[in-house]
């Protein structure tokens, strides 16, 4: 489904040289939840965002569902109304109601019509249990309340694989578990995603891969039983001794 | 408001004191020049009331019946067959029926109404400043996205642009787009008015709107792409609307700032609010008093604008 291969992602920041991504190679299958994991500053999100070409990666080779991402023929915008992708910050459209950000896309991007974006969106708002802030402006909603919607915005584009950086860090405790309940009942019924977040145990309960980065690169990679039982490196070790 | 005036009694008291003590003041200064003020005259620089003669066109014979007390109708026939039908004043008529005429003789006045000078000039100010505000605004907005723009060409090319206006002159820009600009593309002085001012306007309206773009969280932007969006939907759908609502306050400056500005194209002989105060004044000598008047239109025109910029604010910010 997602096949990457030696990618490189290097920030300039003055005179410092940051490898955000070093290096990192990997294989996603149709319908895996991968977990990524790693302390801050070690690559995970600049990792994630090379997959919908938020970053331009420096070298190596992303292939999306047969489609290389750095072929210059291919149309960017497509792939990335493929490729759902969810922030820690929700990143909703402030001046839009709930209803309009989950419609707007439909229109733009699929070019639906304004019914049937309406259908479909008000069809995910049932599914991630918002229906009735329908006509609310994000600024009156929880956090929780916030994620579910961006959720919903980017499933409205029947993406094929869903990114989520970080979805539950900006949350106050309580509503974690509403936002990370939405994502197992996707991962449930089969939609391929990547998540980095620290909820190990939204990673024991359905994660199909654990992925650890460090300084940009892939140090780690296995089942969550593993990384709950007998993570090999001592980086990893230190690293989740610090967040279990 | 009425609990802040109680609390602040004495320093309302203050402020009106100052308010008299400085008009006072002005009032002795004048005085002590021997102003004589005559503001008797103003008036009829707005509405313009009183007789104008009328002469006749040609040779010929004239008919005149009697309206009321006060007109009668006159006819005018002219040798060549022509007529002429006038309403003039009674007392003002300098022939009988069926006298005859001859070329440029003066048959009579009528009564006439028409605005004065300061109020042709206000609206002359007020196309000026729309014309150049709307054009203004659309060049801002092309500039505001070029200069945040990946484009080199596009990004270099509206640098240029906003620091040769900020860097310029209003005056002089003016008399180069008057004497140079508008001489090679025959504009008329009210065409090179309105361009020179939208250009200069243009560059500062740029510069709030990139302002304004740049305010907006890259969240923002990044969302929209990563649902597929292209930079212009993203733009158009996304970006723009919330820039635009922050840079309504200081848009609102820019334009008051225009129509101030505006008086400034007086120099290439357009009657504008200010260049009709100057003429007025070469005619009455009532140089205090029409700079006032003058000044007090200008504050009419701004404040208004203030105050409907505040109510679209107002309607604005419901939605958040
Ligand atoms: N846009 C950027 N410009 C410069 N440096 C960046 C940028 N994004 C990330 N980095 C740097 O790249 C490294 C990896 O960051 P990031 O991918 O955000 O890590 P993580 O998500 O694991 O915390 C960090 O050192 C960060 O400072
Ligand atoms: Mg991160």
């Amino acid at each position: 489904m997602i096949d990457i291969k030696d990618i490189c992602k290097t920030f300039y920041v003055g005179e410092t040289v940051i490898k955000a991504v070093d290096h990192a190679s990997y294989h996603v299958d149709q319908g895996d939840v991968v977990v990524i994991i790693g302390p801050s500053g070690s690559g995970k999100s600049s990792f994630l965002r090379c997959l919908n070409m938020l970053e331009e990666i420096d070298s190596g080779k992303i292939v999306i569902d047969g489609v290389d991402l750095t072929d210059k023929k291919t149309n960017i915008n497509k792939i990335r109304a493929e490729v759902g992708m969810v922030f820690q910050s929700f990143n909703l459209f402030p001046h839009k109601s709930v209803l309009e950000n989950v419609m707007l896309a439909q229109k733009i991007v699929r070019k639906r019509s304004k019914t049937e974006a309406k259908e479909i969106g008000m069809k995910l708002l049932v599914k991630v249990g918002i229906e009735e802030k329908a006509d609310a402006y994000p600024n009156q909603l929880s956090g929780g309340q916030k994620q579910r919607v961006a959720i919903a915005r980017a499933l409205a584009m029947n993406p094929k694989v869903m990114l989520f950086d970080e979805p539950t860090s900006a949350l106050d405790p309580e509503m974690v578990g509403e936002v990370l309940d939405v994502m197992k009942s996707l991962a449930r019924e089969g939609m391929t995603m990547v998540v980095v977040t620290h909820e190990m145990g939204f990673a024991r309960e359905v994660a199909d891969k654990v992925i650890m980065m460090d300084a940009g690169q892939i140090l780690e990679v296995g089942d969550p039983e593993h990384f709950f039982t007998n993570p090999t490196h001592k980086r990893t070790q230190a690293f989740l001794s610090q967040i279990i | 408001m009425l609990k802040d005036v109680k609390k602040n009694l004495i320093w309302y008291i203050a402020l009106v004191a100052v308010i008299l003590a400085t008009a006072f003041g002005a009032m002795k200064m004048t005085e002590r020049i021997n102003y004589e003020w005559y503001w008797g005259r103003v008036p009829q620089y707005f509405v313009f009331s009183g007789d104008e003669d009328q002469f006749a066109d040609g040779n010929g014979e004239a008919v005149i019946e009697e309206i009321d007390m006060d007109q009668s109708k006159v006819i005018l026939e002219y040798d060549n067959g022509e007529k002429d039908t006038l309403i003039l004043l009674q007392d003002s008529l300098m022939i009988e029926d069926g006298d005859s005429f001859s070329e440029g003789d003066k048959i009579g006045a009528i009564h006439v109404v028409r605005t004065g000078i300061l109020i042709e000039g206000l609206i002359t100010t007020l196309e000026l400043s729309l014309y150049s505000g709307i054009i203004a605004l659309i060049i801002g907005l092309f500039i505001g996205l070029a200069r945040v723009s990946k484009n080199p060409l596009f990004r270099g090319l509206a640098s240029i642009y906003v620091e040769v206006i900020r860097g310029t002159p209003l005056l002089v820009q003016i008399f180069i787009f008057y004497f140079f600009v508008g001489t090679v593309l025959d504009f008329s002085r009210f065409t090179a008015g309105t361009l020179a001012l939208a250009i200069f306007a243009g560059a500062y309206v740029g510069e709030i709107i990139r302002a304004g773009i740049q305010a907006v969280d890259k969240g923002q932007m990044e969302a929209a792409r990563s649902l597929g969006m292209n930079y212009m939907e993203a733009m158009i759908h996304i970006i723009m609307p919330q820039a635009l609502k922050r840079v309504l306050p200081p848009l609102a400056g820019q334009f008051i700032s225009l129509i101030k500005d505006s008086s400034l194209v007086s120099v290439i002989a357009i009657t504008d609010l200010t260049k009709a105060g100057r003429e007025v004044i070469t005619s009455t000598f009532a140089t205090f008093e029409i700079w006032f008047t003058i000044a007090g239109m200008y504050l009419v025109l701004t404040f208004t604008l203030s105050m409907i910029i505040r109510y679209i604010e107002r309607r604005f910010s419901v939605s958040d």
